[in-house]
C-alpha cells in the first residue's frame, strides 16, 4: 500500500498496516535511527456523553474506533462496539518485543489504549542504561531501540484503529533519572515512578531513591507524562491485603506530595489503586469504603484502577469474577485508567489471548454498567461513611507517627507492609537501613557553583550568566533539539532481534503454521479434560493422555476437584511437535455477498419466489424462520416471496408446491441428523426433482445445523447452509445463482 | 525482614488514639492528612534539592547529547575523582573551554579516558 510521505530527514516513509496483513517487524526495524515520536505526553479518550450507538444511548462512552473487534454478543446489536470512557490498560512483556508488538495490535483492536511493558528481571538494579534488543526474563530489557521500535509500531497501530495509544513503562531502580530522559526523548507517555517502591521492594538505598526520584519526576513532568505510583504493591505483598488500607493511603500521599513539590502537576499524577480483597471475602464491604475514601482524600488526582492479583489462583473463571467485581467498584466510584490483569496471571506469564480476555472483561463490564450511577447511589449514612472516616483517621494517625520519627526512621523501623491494621503492628513489616541497600552512599552534596546546562533539571543549579534557557549554554539539549540524541543500535552481536528473527525464519518456512501463546510459533496448546477420577489419579491420567496425543513438555496448569470421588477437571499445556503446511490446507471459500441494496433492487426488478419448509419428521421451525422472517433479517427483507409450508413436510410435497406456485427456489430445512437423515432428505429432493424433470427449473437449497455446503452439493443440491447462516447469505446466493454467476 | 524487638509489636489502640481526631470535621481531617504528608516530604525534597547522584549526572550528559556508554564512562571517571558535586556537565564545559574545543568532542575524549589529568589539575585540592 503506498501512502508515501517524506519524514523530516527526507526519507520515504511508506509503511502502514493493512488489516489483513501481519505486521512486518523488519519494516518496524527499518531506519529506526531516524524515527521520532509524533507526540509526547498522555492522551485521554474523548468522552461523548449521551452518544447514540446502534439502538442505544450511552452515558459513559468515548469516541468510537475506526477499526475494532466488538464483543461476541454484538452480533445481536448490529455489530456495535462502543468504547467506554476510561483508558484501558493491558500489560504486555514476554521478553521479546518483536512478539509483543503483535499482541499489542490485537489488544488495540479489542479496546486497549494503554500498553504497559514490564521490565526484565533485575533491570532496576542496573546502574545505567541498557542498549540493543537483548531477550528478557519475565519482562523486556528497556532500551532506546526497544522503545523506539515499540513506539513506532504503536504509532502504526493507532493509525489502524483510529485512537491514540499510550505507551508506558517504569522509571524506577537506580537509573531512574536516565530512564526518565530516555522516556521523555522517545515519547513514552506514562510511567510508574515511586521512590517508596525502590526502597521497600527493590532494596534500593532510600536516600538515593528520593534524590533520583526528584530529577526523574521533573523530567517526566516536562512532557506531561502520566505518573502512576507503586502503592498497590503493598496489597500484593501483605499477608492480609485488606489490613494495609491505611498504609496504602499513606504511601499514595507521600508520593503525591513529593511529586507535586518537585514540579509535577496534580492532573499528571495517578494513584495505582487495587481493591484489596476478593471472594470468598465479602469483598465489596472492604473494597468499596476504601475506594470511596481514596477518591475523597485524593480529589484532583487521577485514579488508575488496577485489578486484584493477590488472590489469583490458576482458575481463570475465578479471576475473571474478581475482576468484574473490581470493575463494579470502579463504576460505583470513579476511575480514569482502568488497568487489567490477565486471567492466567496465576498460571504463567500472560498469553496472547488472555490479554485480550482481560481487556474484553473490562470493556464488557464497563458497557454493562453504563448509566448505572444514574439509578444507584452510595449511601451517605450507615457503615459506608463510618468506614471511610475510620480509614482516613487511621491514615492520619499513621502520618502523625511518621512525621514524628521522620520518614527514613519509620522505614528503618519496619512501619511499612506490616500485616497489622495500623495502629496495630505485627512486627513483620519490611525494614530497610537508611544507609544500606543497593547504591548506598552514592549521593553527593551539590557544591556551590554546581550546575547542569540542561532543561528540566531539578534542584540547586547555579547556571553561569543567567541564560534564558539552561541549555542555551550548550546550544540546546536533547529535550529541545532531539537531533542531538545519540542512537545506539546493538551492542551484543549474539543476543539481538535480528538473530532471533533469523532463527524463527530458519525454523519455520514461510508456509508453516504452529500454535502460539507467547513467542513466534512456540507450539503451545492447552487441553481441557474432565476425568471421572479423584484429583491425583486425574492429574496423572491427564498427563498420560497428553503424552499419547504426542504433545511435549506437558504440564498441568490447572485442576479443580468436582467431587472427591466423582471427578476432576484438569487443564494441561503441551507443545505440538509438528507444523502444518499452509499449502496443504483445504479452506472453504467464503462466498462474496451482494450488498443489501443490490439484492433489493434486483428482486424489485425480477421477483423471486421460494417454497420453504422443514422436511421429514421434523418439527423444528426456528432455523427456517430465521432465514425467512423479515424481523430476523431473513430473505423476505429483500423482497423475496417465501411460501412457508410448515414443519414435517414430505419432500414430494415441497416439489409439488414449487411446481404449483411456479417458484424459483426450494429451501428445505433438515435439522435432526440421526441415521444421516439430513443427507438422505437432501438426496431425495435432488432425485425427485430430476425424476419429475424440473431439476433445471428450481434452485435447490438445504439448511440445518449439520448441513455443510459440500454435503449439500454432494447430495445433488445447489447449496447448503450450516449453523449461524444469515438471511442475506441465502438471498445473495439465490440472486447470484439465478444470474448464472455461480 | 522480621523485627523481633517487642516494642515493634503492638495491639490496636485505635479507639484511644482516634479520640483526638474526633472533633475534626471530615474536611479538617482531610486538611490534616495533606498537611502531614507535605511536612513529611519536606526534608526529602530538601535532600533531593541539595544532592546529586551518578544517575542524575548521567542524565545530564544524556541531555547534553552523549550516548549512554559515554555518559557511563565520563560519570564513573568523575565519581572516582570526587567531581560529581560540581556537576559533571559543568566540569565538561569548563574543560572544553580550557581546551578550546567543542564540548561534545571534549566529552568524547573524556569518555575515552583522555584528559582526566588536566581535569584533576583544574579542580585539584578543592574540597577533596
Amino acid at each position: 500500500m503506498k501512502c508515501c510521505r517524506d519524514d523530516r530527514a527526507g526519507r520515504s516513509n511508506c509503511y502502514r498496516l493493512e488489516p489483513h496483513e501481519k505486521i512486518d517487524v523488519r519494516e518496524i526495524l527499518k531506519d529506526l535511527a531516524n524515527y521520532r515520536p509524533r507526540r509526547k505526553g498522555w492522551t485521554w479518550r474523548t468522552p461523548r456523553p449521551g452518544q447514540k450507538i446502534g439502538p442505544f444511548t450511552y452515558r459513559e462512552t468515548s469516541e468510537p474506533l475506526k477499526r475494532s473487534i466488538p464483543l461476541p454478543a454484538a452480533k445481536y446489536f448490529g455489530g456495535i462496539d462502543p468504547q467506554p470512557d476510561y483508558v484501558i490498560t493491558t500489560e504486555i512483556a514476554s521478553g521479546r518485543f518483536e512478539d509483543d508488538i503483535r499482541r499489542m495490535r490485537m489488544a488495540a483492536w479489542h479496546g486497549a489504549d494503554h500498553i504497559m511493558v514490564i521490565r526484565t528481571t533485575g533491570q532496576s538494579h542496573i546502574d545505567g542504561l541498557l542498549e540493543g534488543t537483548p531477550e528478557g526474563i519475565g519482562g523486556i530489557p528497556i532500551t532506546r531501540k526497544q522503545l523506539r521500535a515499540t513506539r513506532k509500531a504503536l504509532d502504526l497501530i493507532e493509525d489502524e484503529v483510529g485512537r491514540p495509544i499510550n505507551f508506558h513503562s517504569y522509571v524506577s531502580g537506580v537509573a531512574g533519572p536516565e530512564i526518565a530522559v530516555l522516556f521523555a526523548e522517545e515519547g513514552v507517555n506514562g510511567a510508574h515512578q515511586d521512590p517508596q517502591y525502590n526502597v521497600l521492594y527493590r532494596n534500593v538505598n532510600m536516600q538515593r531513591s528520593f534524590v533520583d526520584a526528584a530529577v526523574a519526576k521533573k523530567i517526566m513532568a516536562s512532557c506531561n507524562m502520566l505518573q502512576i505510583d507503586g502503592a498497590h504493591n503493598a496489597n500484593a505483598t501483605a499477608r492480609e491485603a485488606w489490613k494495609v488500607m491505611p498504609e496504602l493511603l499513606v504511601q499514595h500521599a507521600i508520593n503525591c506530595a513529593f511529586s507535586e513539590a518537585v514540579g509535577m502537576k496534580k492532573e499528571n499524577i495517578a494513584l495505582s489503586s487495587v481493591p484489596p480483597t476478593a471472594p470468598p471475602a465479602p469483598a465489596l464491604a472492604y473494597d468499596l469504603p476504601y475506594a470511596v475514601c481514596l477518591r475523597w482524600l485524593f480529589s484532583g488526582y487521577k485514579i488508575r484502577a488496577q485489578q486484584n492479583t493477590r488472590y489469583i489462583e490458576s482458575d481463570t473463571r475465578e479471576a475473571t469474577v474478581t475482576h468484574v467485581l473490581n470493575l463494579l467498584v470502579s463504576r460505583l466510584t470513579s476511575a480514569d485508567v482502568q488497568s487489567t490483569i490477565t486471567p492466567d496471571e496465576g498460571r504463567n506469564v500472560p498469553w496472547h489471548y488472555n490479554n485480550i480476555a482481560a481487556v474484553e472483561t473490562a470493556k464488557q463490564t464497563l458497557l454493562g454498567l453504563d448509566g448505572f450511577k444514574e439509578m444507584v447511589e452510595l449511601k451517605k449514612e450507615g457503615p459506608l461513611p463510618a468506614k471511610v472516616r475510620e480509614l482516613a483517621e487511621r491514615a492520619v494517625l499513621f502520618l502523625e507517627e511518621i512525621k514524628e520519627k521522620g520518614y527514613f526512621n519509620a522505614v528503618a523501623e519496619g512501619f511499612f507492609v506490616d500485616s497489622g491494621e495500623y495502629p496495630e503492628r505485627k512486627g513483620d513489616g519490611i525494614a530497610r537501613d537508611p544507609n544500606g541497600g543497593v547504591a548506598a552512599g552514592s549521593i553527593v552534596k551539590r557544591e556551590p557553583g554546581y550546575y547542569a546546562p540542561v532543561c528540566h533539571h531539578f534542584g540547586f543549579n547555579e547556571l553561569p550568566g543567567n541564560p534564558q534557557r539552561p541549555c542555551d549554554l550548550i546550544g540546546g539539549c536533547t529535550l529541545c533539539r532531539p537531533e542531538k540524541i545519540v542512537y545506539i543500535d546493538e551492542l551484543d552481536p549474539e543476543d539481538n532481534v535480528e538473530r532471533r528473527l533469523a532463527e524463527v525464519e530458519a525454523r519455520r518456512g514461510a508456509n508453516e503454521i504452529r500454535p502460539e501463546v507467547e513467542w513466534a510459533g512456540d507450539g503451545y496448546i492447552t487441553c481441557t479434560i474432565f476425568l471421572p477420577e479423584r484429583e491425583e489419579v486425574a492429574e496423572a491420567a491427564a498427563l498420560e493422555i497428553a503424552a499419547r496425543m504426542g504433545l511435549q513438555e506437558n504440564e498441568v496448569i490447572h485442576k479443580r476437584v468436582m467431587h472427591p470421588a466423582e471427578g476432576t477437571l484438569v487443564e494441561i499445556k503441551g507443545i505440538v511437535p509438528f507444523a502444518i503446511d499452509r499449502n496443504g490446507l483445504r479452506i472453504p471459500e467464503k462466498p462474496q455477498l451482494l450488498s443489501e441494496e443490490e439484492i433489493r433492487e434486483e428482486i424489485a426488478r425480477r421477483p423471486l419466489k421460494a417454497v420453504c419448509g422443514t422436511v421429514g419428521e421434523d418439527e423444528h421451525s426456528v432455523g427456517m424462520r430465521e432465514i425467512i422472517d423479515i424481523k430476523h433479517g431473513g430473505i423476505e427483507k429483500f423482497g423475496i416471496k417465501a411460501v412457508y409450508l410448515g414443519t414435517s413436510v414430505p419432500v414430494e410435497k415441497m416439489l409439488d408446491a414449487a411446481i404449483e406456485e411456479d417458484a424459483d427456489a426450494i429451501l428445505i430445512s433438515t435439522i435432526i441428523s440421526h441415521a444421516d437423515i439430513h443427507r438422505k432428505n437432501m438426496e431425495k429432493l435432488a432425485r425427485l426433482a430430476v425424476e419429475k424433470g424440473v431439476r433445471e427449473r428450481f434452485i435447490l437449497v438445504a439448511g440445518g445445523t449439520q448441513v455443510t455446503h459440500q454435503l449439500a452439493v454432494e447430495a445433488g443440491l445447489d447449496a447448503g447452509f450450516g449453523r449461524g447462516t444469515r438471511g442475506i447469505e441465502v438471498a445473495s446466493f439465490l440472486v447470484k445463482k439465478r444470474r448464472g454467476e455461480i | 525482614m522480621r523485627l523481633d524487638h517487642p516494642a515493634d509489636v503492638r495491639a490496636s489502640d485505635f479507639e484511644a488514639r482516634r479520640k483526638k481526631l474526633a472533633a475534626l470535621s471530615d474536611e479538617e481531617l482531610k486538611e490534616r492528612f495533606w498537611e502531614l504528608a507535605r511536612e513529611i516530604v519536606k526534608p526529602l525534597v530538601e535532600l533531593a534539592y541539595t544532592h546529586t547522584s551518578p544517575s542524575i549526572e548521567r542524565s545530564v550528559l544524556l541531555r547534553m547529547g552523549f550516548s549512554s556508554l559515554e555518559a557511563q564512562a565520563i560519570v564513573s571517571a568523575a565519581e572516582k575523582r570526587g567531581l560529581l558535586g560540581k556537576g559533571v556537565g559543568r566540569v565538561l564545559l569548563e574543560y572544553a573551554a580550557k581546551k578550546q574545543v567543542d564540548y561534545l568532542q571534549a566529552g568524547r575524549e573524556l569518555a575515552a579516558g583522555k584528559g582526566w589529568d588536566e581535569v584533576e589539575a583544574m579542580y585539584g585540592g578543592e574540597d577533596r
